[in-house]
């Protein structure tokens, strides 16, 4: 394989074979002639990814009463009714301080996808469980992971290995289309398939970026050379993904390459965000079914809310701490509003995804998501009983559309559990209290 | 060139002249060396200042996260992520196939090769060298030189175009770790046993990149590889030579775009049914007014930095006549404005940059302006507000006991949980109340007068104004500013055995009559800014034998 091409054997093949001469072995016969699925047997590839909304809800609005199949519709989980078959919902889990402050929307969100509460605001030190997954099952498609934003903002992103290596969202439906599918593309349906002279000239002068690794990383200190190291390995998977694009990619039946979307106004107005959440969410689903990636993030609304209502005064997260509790609906109207609005992105993305046909069922049973939010009731910024839904089937490995009722347990266990179901060899997770061995047995099949 | 910055030229040109004793510096421990990735305007500056202005960068900089309140301090924790890595690909890419287009060869490529389609080393090494010492800001080695013409040679066969491989290898240059991040090497310092200093290498990236926040150019290079950034009278030459140019504006506002966080610009919206005025244009041109005071106030003025909260003095364009309510007789561009005597608009804190940047899309914020004029400008941190408090009962603005901020907050802040942190951050934040979440100026709100008095660490004010003129007279004020300006610099926030060192800077600029353009040649001169404290690694000493005095070639 190309991968396994030493670079200076590459440079040397240029060198002695003039215009390029470098055979690329074609993967043809490793592929079934249906292309559902590889002919060695291997099932359809199962994906994880994660949705984000910021600002919480209102627990007592929100909790079913029933658990197990066909759990209640609560008021706030009315948008979710034409999927909720598919969704699992899991209440009473939550992030433990273990002795640390409060910090206020970041915590909770951090303290769930890192299994420790953070000690500082706005700083992390572990790795978020997307970038752990990732790492596990990413490695064999284009793209190791993916992150897109609905807000506008590419600073809106909870996937990170450390506070230095935070995945920067992509806020541009047209931005990230042309990543996913501008020039670099390789359609897995295309008719013939060439390595592209261009894209192996590329490959082959890009190790020589790596050059002086070894003398650079002896040349700092133990902090800067971390850093270094995450810079070399970042430039490693360019290299893997343009190893890729010199393969035949195996047939995606699913696959559909997307037309390209208009260049749409960005910001946090919500019918902006809503606009572009539904782009997204048309982009993400093709780099799914066209193998792009297996790991994903969309970022709804951020971590504290910024989102905005064209002509009123207050940002959602303002509203969650200076509205009124309005007796008769029992919660906040407003903030209400646009947590519902969330919720209904939420339903939508996951309706969007079970439409796609794949193998014998939908995109979305070989998918598992993780939708969240950093907080369960806002104003207070509560982290006890988060907010938390699954969809999807993981290729069969879970069991859907349930109501698990933690009680009080700690939310590692989610993370653990998402883990083991993707594969990642792990029989514990969490720091400190967060330290769990005991994964979601419920919803595993 | 203006006469008044030919006059400054003049003067700088004096002080340089009789900057050349040895100040009373104390001792300054330095700390470890730094390794920080480039910003992004520090990476399209240079690409601009080698290839041309006209070469399109085309690509998303992936955020750095602030640290100590800097991006500059933010850089020294960033890495590159995969896709970050991707994006610098693209961006490498485009540069270098722009670079050595028809249109650009002629300038760019000053040896001609032996033939169009075949490879020819010793030009391909004249081009990349020379390209590689001003993007990696030193020379390379003859390694990394013959490195790159495998690399130009190579592509040049396979693609059967000389400049195709040029391109090629340049773009990697333009993707390598030593032109994405500065790395500080360091040697021994000669003048203090067991101790180091940056070498010449570093100390000329430290200097550019803080009085231009640009690389060094060509000359600066020559002076840090025949040594003369290590003598005194070297260095003076050279620090007098880059803040006599105008790219010291340059340099000045970048630093300010960073104390004054404006990258938020970037995502900056007001809800345009509240704020009808405010737009793209107005987000961007209030920006540029704040910066255009500055440098004509800091630098082509050379004025006392406290004079920057009280100036009447500033500029205007055709966006921004409207928000300010004053007519703007240029089509196009900027011109120079005045408020009068009487204008309750004048200095830093009454300008639409500062005012609608710390506020809500649809509301003012007494508390974000009170917090942005203690963190950024006096260097007071704020706590956190408790993650348990309750703002409902007294943020209904539909309550007619509390029609104004002021009223809703007081109420909030007699709230024994709150008051500790409100106490600091509200009575001047309620002084700017008169300007709306937009920036606009305003009287009332909600049919009540406002009222915008207030006091500041114990002096009594009632305007906006008079705010301006209790910042000014702050000791806090100038502090903050050395304090910041020495963490922008370096990179890091200051080590306990550099305060001796600090409180000397602060001194100086006292004795300056706090003239930013003064403080900047403090530092740039002092041994203080190129103490190192100790290498970071066994191997370093070899390593800086081997690049850090290599001389010119």
């Amino acid at each position: 394989m190309a991968s396994a091409i030493a670079r200076r054997t590459v440079l040397r093949g240029l060198c002695h074979g003039g215009r390029v001469a470098l055979a690329v072995p074609l993967l043809d016969c490793l592929l079934s002639s249906n292309g559902t699925a590889l002919a060695d047997g291997r099932p359809l590839p199962v994906r994880f990814g994660t949705w984000f909304w910021g600002c919480g809800m209102n627990p007592e609005r929100w909790t079913p009463k029933k658990t197990g199949p066909d759990y209640d519709l609560t008021p706030e989980l009315q948008p979710i009714a034409p999927v909720r078959g598919k969704i699992t919902l899991l209440s009473g889990f939550n992030v433990e301080l273990d002795g640390k402050p409060n910090h206020v929307h970041w915590s909770g969100n951090i303290g769930l996808r890192t299994g420790a509460a953070p000690a500082q605001a706005n700083q992390n030190d572990l790795p978020t469980l997307d970038v752990l997954i990732a790492d596990a099952v990413g490695t064999d498609s284009r793209f190791r992971s993916l992150e897109v934003t609905a807000t506008g903002n590419p600073r809106h992103s909870y996937s990170s290995r450390s506070t230095s290596v935070i995945n920067p969202s992509e806020p541009s439906p047209l931005a990230f289309y042309t990543r996913l599918f501008g020039p670099d593309f390789q359609d897995p349906n295309g008719a013939d398939f060439k390595p592209d002279p261009k894209v192996m000239l590329r490959r082959s002068v890009l190790s020589s970026v790596s050059d002086d690794r070894k003398r650079l990383l002896t040349e700092v200190g133990a902090a800067d050379r971390a850093r270094l190291d995450q810079y070399f390995t970042s430039v490693r998977q360019l290299e893997q993904q343009l190893d890729m694009q010199l393969q035949k990619p195996p047939p995606a039946e699913a696959c559909r390459v997307p037309g390209k979307p208009a260049d749409a106004p960005l910001g946090q107005e919500i019918t902006q965000v809503v606009a572009n959440h539904r782009l997204m969410t048309q982009l993400m689903i093709m780099a799914l079914a066209c193998n792009q990636t297996k790991v994903f993030n969309m970022v709804f609304t951020d971590s504290a809310s910024s989102t905005t209502k064209a002509g009123t005064d207050k940002t959602h997260h303002t509203l969650t701490h200076e509205e009124a509790v309005d007796p008769a609906q029992g919660c906040q109207p407003q903030a209400t509003w646009f947590e519902m609005q969330s919720i209904q992105a939420w339903a939508e993305f996951v309706a969007a995804m079970d439409a796609v046909m794949e193998g014998p069922g939908t995109l979305l049973d070989n998918c598992l998501v993780l939708a969240h939010s950093d907080t369960s009731f806002a104003r207070i910024h509560s982290v006890v009983d988060l907010p938390i839904m699954l969809a999807g089937g993981a290729g069969g490995r879970v069991k859907p559309g349930l109501h698990v009722a933690g009680t009080g347990d700690v939310v590692s266990r989610v993370g653990l559990t998402l883990q083991q179901v993707m594969g990642v060899p792990v029989d514990r997770w969490g720091t400190g209290k967060m330290e769990t061995r005991k994964p979601v047995g419920e919803i595993l099949v | 060139m203006s006469r008044a910055l030919l006059r400054g030229a003049a003067a700088l040109a004096l002080l340089g002249a009789l900057a050349g004793c040895k100040p009373d510096e104390p001792a300054n421990s330095g700390a470890q060396p730094v390794v920080q990735r480039l910003s992004e305007q520090q990476y399209r500056q240079t690409i601009a200042d080698i290839f041309g202005a006209d070469i399109k960068v085309t690509g998303r900089f992936e955020p750095i996260v602030r640290r100590e309140g800097l991006q500059a301090v933010g850089a020294v924790a960033a890495t590159v992520t995969p896709s970050g890595f991707e994006q610098f690909d693209v961006m490498a890419r485009g540069i270098a196939a722009q670079a050595f287009d028809d249109a650009h060869r002629a300038r760019t490529v000053d040896c001609q090769p032996k033939a169009a389609d075949a490879p020819d080393s010793a030009c391909a090494a004249h081009v990349l060298a020379r390209y590689g010492r001003l993007l990696f800001r030193r020379p390379l080695t003859d390694d990394e030189v013959k490195d790159r013409v495998a690399v130009a040679d190579a592509a040049t066969r396979s693609a059967g175009n000389f400049y195709a491989g040029l391109q090629f290898a340049l773009a990697t240059e333009l993707e390598m770790p030593e032109f994405l991040f500065r790395i500080d090497r360091s040697v021994a310092d000669p003048d203090h046993s067991g101790q180091r200093r940056l070498d010449g290498y570093a100390k000329a990236s430290r200097l550019s990149f803080l009085l231009w926040n640009a690389a060094p150019d060509s000359e600066l290079l020559d002076a840090a590889g025949h040594g003369d950034l290590d003598t005194r009278r070297g260095l003076t030459r050279e620090v007098d030579r880059l803040l006599a140019s105008p790219r010291l504006e340059e340099g000045v506002r970048a630093f300010f775009s960073d104390m004054l966080v404006f990258e938020s610009f970037d995502t900056l919206a007001k809800d345009p049914l509240i704020y009808p005025k405010f737009s793209t244009a107005v987000a961007a041109s209030a920006q540029e007014q704040t910066l255009k005071t500055v440098a004509d106030l800091l630098v082509r003025q050379n004025a006392d930095y406290r004079d920057l909260f009280v100036t009447r003095h500033t500029f205007m364009n055709r966006a921004l006549g409207p928000v300010y309510y004053v007519p703007v007789a240029s089509k196009e561009g900027w011109e120079p404005f005045d408020f009068p005597a009487d204008d309750p608009r004048g200095g830093l804190l009454s300008q639409v940059s500062f005012t609608a940047l710390y506020a809500h899309p649809g509301q003012s914020s007494p508390t974000l302006r009170g917090k942005a004029i203690r963190e950024l400008l006096l260097c007071q941190k704020v706590p956190a507000p408790p993650a348990n408090v309750d703002f409902t009962v007294v943020q209904d603005t539909s309550n007619p006991l509390y029609r104004t901020a002021r009223a809703r907050l007081t109420a909030h802040r007699t709230a024994p949980t709150c008051a500790g942190c409100h106490k600091i951050m509200d009575p001047i934040g309620l002084a700017l109340e008169n300007f709306d979440g937009a920036g606009g100026y305003r009287t009332t709100e909600a049919g009540t007068p406002i009222d915008a008095s207030g006091d500041l660490n114990g002096r009594a004010f009632t305007t906006p104004i008079e705010l301006g003129h209790a910042l000014h007279d702050d000791p806090a004020a100038t502090a903050c500013l050395v304090g910041t300006l020495y963490k922008y610099a370096a990179g890091r926030a200051p080590v306990p055995g550099e305060a001796a060192w600090l409180k000397w800077l602060n001194d100086r600029f006292a004795a300056d009559g706090y003239r930013l353009v003064d403080l900047l040649r403090t530092i740039a001169t002092s041994d203080g800014f190129y103490a190192v404290s100790q290498p970071a690694s066994a191997s370093r000493d070899e390593a800086n034998l081997r690049h850090g005095q290599g001389k010119e070639g």
